[in-house]
C-alpha cells in the first residue's frame, strides 16, 4: 500500500543499483509504527492507572457519640464551628454557641471565603497555647439537612488544604439550625 | 536476478503493522475517554486531595438519586459474599450464576431479585432506572439488606484475604446530607469508622 515503487519489471524489480536510487519513493514506516506502539503503550497504561481520586474520612467511634457531649472537655478558644446550610450557605463562629468569641458571621466557599478565616485560626490558636503542637485548632462541622454532598466534600477539602489538625462532623442542634436560617 | 529478488524480500513491509498499530491506538483512545457503563451514574464532587483508591480489597457504595448500589472489586470476594448472603436469605445460586455474578461490578436490587439481574446481559442490566437500589429502610438498621451485604462482604474478605475490607462512598454532588449520613451510619454501626469518599480532581486555584 505504501509502496510507491512503480516498477515495470513485475516480479523482478530490476537491478540492485536502480532499486537503491528509487528507494526514496518508498515511505519508511518503521518510525511511524514505533510511534504508534509507543502511544498504544501510553494509552494502555494510563487507562488502567487512572483510578478515581478519593478522600480519607475518619469518624469517631459511634459509642462515644452517644455519651453526653459534656464529657469531652474542649477549651472554647480552640473550637471553631462551621455551619453549612442549603444554597451554599456557610456560617461560622469561634468559641461557644451562646457566647462566641468571634462571629457568628456569614462566609462562602473557596479561597477568598472561609479558608482565610480557618487559616487565621490555624495560626492564632497554637500561639495562645505557647505553640504546643497538641493544642491546635478544632473545627466542628455541622450540616443542615438540606446541605448537599458537594458542600460536605468542599468543606472537608478546606480542612485538607488548611491542614486543620482536628476536625469532626457533628449533628446540628436546633439552636444552630435557627441561627443558620437567619 | 533470482538472488536479488530474495534480498528484496528481506525488507519487511510495515504497512500492515502500521495499520494494526493505529487501529489499536484508535481503540485505546476511544476506550480511554468513553465512560464505563455504570448502573447508577453519579457526578462526584471535586477535591484537591490526591489520594488514590486502593486497587484491591475495596467495596464501593454508590449513592445517588435516593438509591444505593453496592460493588466489590475482588471477584473471589464477590462469590463468597453471594454465598453468605444466599445462606442468610435461604436462596440457592448455581455455580454458573455465581460465576456470572462475579463479573458484575455493581448492582442495586433486593436480594430476591438478584437472580433476574444475574440472568441479564450486562448492557440490559446497566440501563438507567432498571435497578431500584438496595433496600435500606428497615427500622432496625442491623437487618437492612445493605447492612447485611456490608457485613457479609467483610466476613468474606476476612475469610479469604485475612484483611479488612475498605469502603469507598461514591456520592452524587447534589445529594443531600441525610442520605450520605444514613450510609455512613450503616457503616459506623458495624464499627467501620474510616472510609474513602470518591472525588474528582480539582484545579489548584480553588
Amino acid at each position: 500500500m505504501a509502496e510507491l515503487n512503480t516498477d515495470a519489471g513485475g516480479g523482478k524489480k530490476g537491478d540492485k543499483k536502480v532499486r537503491s536510487k528509487k528507494s526514496n519513493a518508498k515511505v519508511d514506516l518503521t518510525a511511524m509504527v514505533d510511534l504508534a506502539f509507543l502511544l498504544i503503550t501510553f494509552f494502555m497504561l494510563t487507562t488502567s492507572l487512572s483510578k478515581p481520586q478519593s478522600m480519607d474520612l475518619g469518624l469517631p467511634d459511634k459509642q462515644k457519640e452517644d455519651e453526653p457531649k459534656d464529657d469531652i472537655e474542649v477549651a472554647d478558644d480552640r473550637t471553631m464551628t462551621i455551619l453549612l446550610g442549603e444554597n451554599n450557605k456557610v456560617k461560622w463562629y469561634y468559641g461557644k454557641m451562646d457566647a462566641p468569641i468571634e462571629g457568628p458571621s456569614d462566609s462562602s466557599y473557596g479561597k477568598s471565603g472561609i479558608r482565610q478565616e480557618i487559616l487565621k485560626k490555624v495560626q492564632s490558636v497554637p500561639a495562645r497555647y505557647n505553640n504546643d503542637p497538641k493544642k491546635g485548632l478544632i473545627v466542628i462541622i455541622k450540616m443542615d439537612k438540606k446541605t448537599n454532598y458537594k458542600n460536605m466534600v468542599d468543606i472537608l477539602d478546606e480542612m485538607a488544604i488548611t491542614k486543620v489538625p482536628t476536625y469532626a462532623l457533628v449533628d446540628i442542634t436546633p439552636e444552630e439550625k435557627a441561627l443558620l436560617s437567619k | 536476478m533470482a538472488v536479488k529478488t530474495q534480498k528484496k524480500a528481506g525488507a519487511i513491509d510495515m504497512t500492515a503493522m502500521c495499520d494494526v498499530a493505529f487501529l489499536l491506538l484508535t481503540f485505546f483512545i476511544l476506550t480511554a475517554t468513553a465512560k464505563q457503563p455504570e448502573p447508577l451514574a453519579v457526578d462526584t464532587p471535586n477535591s484537591t486531595v490526591q489520594t488514590k483508591l486502593p486497587e484491591t480489597g475495596l467495596a464501593t457504595l454508590t449513592v445517588g438519586k435516593g438509591k444505593v448500589f453496592f460493588g466489590l472489586v475482588d471477584r473471589d470476594i464477590r462469590i463468597r459474599t453471594l454465598e453468605l448472603m444466599a445462606q442468610e436469605y435461604n436462596l440457592n445460586f448455581t455455580d454458573e450464576e455465581k460465576a456470572r455474578f462475579s463479573l458484575i461490578d455493581g448492582f442495586g436490587v433486593p436480594v430476591g431479585n438478584l437472580k433476574q439481574i444475574i440472568a441479564m446481559t450486562s448492557s440490559d442490566r446497566n440501563k438507567e432506572g432498571l435497578q431500584p437500589g438496595i433496600p435500606m429502610d428497615s427500622i432496625d438498621k442491623k437487618k437492612d439488606e445493605l447492612s447485611r451485604w456490608i457485613f457479609n462482604a467483610r466476613s468474606a474478605s476476612a475469610e479469604l484475604k485475612d484483611k479488612d475490607l475498605k469502603f469507598a462512598i461514591k456520592g452524587d454532588a447534589k445529594l443531600e446530607y441525610p442520605q450520605i449520613k444514613r450510609v455512613m451510619d450503616v457503616l459506623q454501626d458495624q464499627d467501620v469508622n474510616s472510609f474513602n469518599l470518591v472525588t474528582g480532581l480539582r484545579g489548584k486555584d480553588f
